[in-house]
Order: structure tokens, then sequence, then C-alpha cells
């Protein structure tokens, strides 16, 4: 086996380890980028080399981006006195994508599991406790997902934060665009619970 | 009343079957052969079509027919008063289990909602005289014909005791912390035990002046220590004042987990696990055709019933007031036993079902009232 293949074979076994790729996509996404060698593997390896220099965390929320600070944190018009406290950065995005918040972020990084080995101070709680009291923030929002361990943490922040802000944490219920028919009973349970006039 | 039963059951590679197919009509299904032939497998199959691990709380690997573990495949067409529903279990070699409900992928939980089924099994013959763990899940099994959701609530409260002696084991001292798994657990806890409560209040109705052959049971709950704890917040409470002797058990030691199901004989007024063994199953029989009484009363249709060498330990008027329930009630329940003649006093009220061994799978034989 010649030095390139070699080369090629080991790129493919790096590509076929990210999620959503196996051993066959990994394949068939690399022959496509060499095919494409100026247009998209290039300016690919170029990006790539970029991102891994620049890429952290913030140290404010630990949201992913290029600076010490992010644009979220840094970004004055943020500063609404809402906190979203979400459990991992995918979430954070997905909050941004809908566009319905316009306050500031903070990243646990998980959530507690006794059996996974993961306690308070190895997600970033107490930071969040801190930033209650220097940030002036009015309400904290949890925006956990609705796991046994995503309501063990929020009911742990919840505990530890009682007394001094405001706690909240997002709705249950029927899905918009969802039938009724699908729906589990623990869902629609809760979705009956949390009714609202009209 | 309506009906409830499976029409059409296939097994592929289950156990000792590689091929098998089953046409039935509702009637009692009586299925008789050797010992080993696969009876107790065909009605484990129909088992598995309630949440959990069926009748014999079997791992998944041990499902699938040896030697070509290849996985297996359980095909259901089940009627019932709203509709019929077909019904897919099956698990490739050492992957998961997965459920297929009307050709869409469910969770395994959904099946509670389309087939209630209670079943007795010999193992359980000395449920009565054995430890607190068997009649509970006897218990919860129970709370579950009457309300599918409360398998749920067990789950809930199972994983985040878990994590809580986790804590305990490792000796943590994080009151918040103890604080939030608690809450989770007196949440669940306490909605375990009122549908515990609800499914006896249930039962000990339909034992109460029921035209039955069967001697009623009076049924209790009991702490396996120590008082018992029913409310959210009394829950909340008593496993916050345990933290230390939990500490020091390194697990935890109140709560719906250390519930306990007593039952006397009611006409003689002696505890279940003091009477004859003979006594002790046929209370648990009555206990199973009053929940399955109850069961009709509220959904329209009586559950399936599986009884797994039920004829075995009765004799013939016991037998024959057993069958005479299970058709006075309407019900589809599978019954084995060793030969024919123990279901004779069926006659044309079952289908007959004849489970051979060949030299390398069991195989299936359905056998007109005629038949020899």
């Amino acid at each position: 086996m010649g030095e390139a293949t070699r080369d090629i074979e080991a790129l493919i076994e790096i590509m076929a380890k990210l999620p959503g790729l196996g051993p066959r996509s990994a394949r068939r996404a690399v022959l496509h980028m060499i095919k494409k060698r100026a247009l998209l593997m290039a300016p690919l390896a170029e990006a790539l080399q970029r991102v891994a220099d620049s890429a952290r965390q913030c140290l404010t929320c630990g949201n992913i981006c290029t600076a010490e600070i992010c644009d979220i944190c840094a970004s004055d018009k943020r500063a609404t006195g809402e906190l979203c406290v979400v459990e991992d950065v995918a979430d954070l995005w997905a909050m941004e994508r809908a566009g319905a918040f316009g306050g500031r972020y903070h990243v646990l990084g998980g959530t507690l599991s006794a059996l996974d080995g993961i306690g308070p101070e190895d997600l970033s709680i107490p930071r969040l406790c801190r930033r209650v009291s220097e940030e002036n923030i009015t309400e904290v929002i949890l925006a956990l997902n609705a796991t046994v361990d995503g309501a063990t943490t929020a009911h742990y922040i919840a505990e530890e934060l009682e007394g001094r802000v405001r706690v909240t944490s997002l709705a249950q219920g029927v899905p918009i665009g969802g039938e009724l028919d699908y729906l589990d009973d623990g869902t629609i349970g809760a979705a009956l619970r949390a009714r609202k006039a009209l | 009343m309506g009906r409830l039963f499976v029409r059409e059951l296939g097994l592929s590679h289950f156990r000792s079957y590689r091929l098998a197919r089953l046409e039935l009509d509702g009637r009692p299904v009586a299925i008789f052969g050797a010992n080993g032939a696969g009876k107790t497998n065909l009605i484990e199959a129909v088992s598995l079509l309630s949440p959990g691990r069926g009748l014999r709380r079997a791992p998944g690997g041990d499902l699938a027919r040896r030697p070509e573990a290849l996985g297996w495949k359980i095909q259901v067409l089940v009627e019932s008063p709203a509709r019929a529903h077909e019904v897919e279990l099956w698990a490739e070699s050492g992957a998961p289990r997965q459920t297929r409900i009307d050709g869409k992928a469910a969770p395994q939980l959904a099946l509670g909602r389309i087939l209630r089924m209670l079943w007795l099994v010999p193992a359980m013959d000395r449920l009565w005289i054995e430890g607190a763990e068997g009649r509970r899940r006897f218990l919860d099994r129970m709370a579950m014909s009457f309300a599918p959701e409360h398998a749920q609530a067990v789950l809930t409260y199972e994983k985040a005791m878990r994590e809580r002696n986790r804590l305990l084991r490792e000796q943590v001292r994080d009151a918040a912390w103890y604080g939030a798994l608690e809450a989770r657990m007196a949440e669940a806890g306490a909605r375990i035990m009122v549908n515990r409560r609800r499914a006896l209040a249930r039962v000990a109705a339909a034992q109460a002046g029921a035209a039955t052959g069967f001697p009623a049971a009076l049924l209790a709950l009991a702490a396996v220590e120590g008082d018992l704890v029913e409310g959210e917040r009394e829950l909340a409470e008593a496993l916050a004042a345990g933290r230390g002797r939990d500490l020091a058990a390194g697990r935890t030691l109140t709560g719906p987990h250390r519930v306990d199901l007593e039952a006397r004989y009611a006409d003689k007024g002696v505890a279940a696990r003091q009477c004859s063994t003979g006594e002790q199953k046929a209370l648990l029989i009555s206990l199973v055709l009053a929940n399955a009484r109850a069961l009709a009363e509220d959904l329209g249709a009586p559950p399936l019933l599986l009884l797994d060498e039920v004829a075995a330990h009765l004799d013939a008027d016991r037998r024959a007031a057993l069958f005479d329930e299970i058709c006075a009630l309407g019900a589809q329940a599978f019954l084995t036993g060793t030969g024919r003649e123990l279901f004779d006093g069926l006659g044309e009220r079952a289908q007959f079902v004849e489970v051979e061994e060949s030299s390398d799978a069991s195989l299936l034989r359905c056998i007109g009232a005629g038949d020899g």
C-alpha cells in the first residue's frame, strides 16, 4: 500500500468517527472532497484549521465561540435579566435558532447523574450561582430535558437558588402541529395540568 | 361485552420454535404436550406483548432460538373492542428488543394500552411463602393492569432510587442533591401507592359477593419494616429523615420498594402463607379471576389470561370451576398442561393446541373438538 493510500485511509477512519457518519459514508465524503479538491477540500482544511486554533468555550456561559466571551454574553442588548439554563451547547443553539429568547444563557455541560459519576461540581452550577448574583439576574429559566436526570438537575438548581431569584422551567405539553392521538399519557396529563384560558 | 383476544400469533426463531403460526377465535386455548415440548415458550411469547420482560422475566438474549441465535420475531393480530391492531416484536441478534404497533415503531410501554393480561406461572406457587419481592411484583402487575401508566411511575421511581443509592454508597453528603432525587422518588412513589391502593380496592370489590368456586383473599399493604408511607409530602419527609440511617446501610430503606402484600384466606381468617399448597394456589387463582372481572367491568372486555400448568394442582371440581369461570368471563385464557384429558371439561368451549417436539423444533397442531 502506497503512502498516499494510507493517508486517505487514515482520513476516512477519522471521518467515520464523526456523529452521523459511518465507514461507508465517510468513504463517500472523502472521495467527493478529493474530486472537488479546490472547491471543497482546501477551503475545508483551512476552515478546520482556523476553528481548531480558535474555538473555545465562552468563559461566562460555556457556549462555543472564538473569543473569550461569546457574542451573546458580550452584547448589552442580551442583558435582559433573564438567564436560560441548558444542558448542552446544542440546546443553546436550538434555542437561538428559534429566535424566541432575548436573554443570556448558561450551559451546564450535562445533568446530575450519580450513576455516571457526574456531580454538581462537574457541572457549572457553582458558576451559575455566582452569575445570578453578579449579573443582576431577575429570572432563571430552566430549559432542561424532560428526563429523570433533567428533572433532578432542575430541582437541584431551583433549591440552590431558592429565595434569590425567580426560577421557572419550560412548559410541557402538546407540540405545535402535534396530534393528541400520538401523544403519550404523561405528556397529555402534563398538557392538561398546564391548560390555559382562551 | 366486547372481546379482547389474539387472533393470529406468528413466531419466528423464538425459543424452541423455528416457524409457527396459530389462528385463534377468542375461545380459551388449551395447550398440551409433553414436558419440554415448548408449551410455556408459546405463552411466554404472548406475555411479551405487555410491558416488561414477560412471564419468565428473561433477558433478551435468551429468547432467540439456539443454536442459530439469529434474533427472533413475534407477530400478532389483536382484536380489541375498539379496533384490531397488528403488533410486531423482534430483536436482531444481540440488539435490544423493538416494538411496532400498526406498522409504526412504538415504545414497549405502549403495549399496555392495547393488551391487558394477567398470568399465573408455577414459580408463583411459592409466592406467599417466599420473599416480599415476588409479592410486590405481583401487586405491581395488578396495578399496571388497571393503570398502564403505573409502569412508567415504577421506572421513574427505580431510576431515581438507583441514583440515590449510589450517593449513599459513595457517602456523598450533598443535601440538595438528595433533596432533588427524593422529590422525584416521592412524586413517582406517591403515584405508585395510589395505583396499588386502587388496584386492591377494585379486586376486593370484584371478590365481594362474586359467584366463584374459589376462596376470597383479603389483601392488605404492609411495610417490610416500620410504617407505611404513602403521600408525596410524607414520602419526601421520610426519605429526608432517613438519610442518616440509609447512609449507614448504603441503600434506601423506606418507600414503595419496601412494601409487602399480605393476604388472608377470608373465610378461615388464616394468613395465606399458613394455608396448604392447594389453598395457596386457589387463593392466587381467585385473585387473578377477581382482577380479570374488575378489568372486564372497567374496560368492557376481559383481559387475556396466561395460566401455565394451572390445572396440575387442582382437583377435578376446582378445575371444572376454573373452566366455567373463564368461559363465563369470556376471556381468552391460554392454559397449559401435559395431557389433553386435563382439559376435557372444556369440551367445545375451547380450542385445543398440541405442542410436539420434533427432532430440533417445537411444532404446533390445532385439533378440532372431534379429533382423537
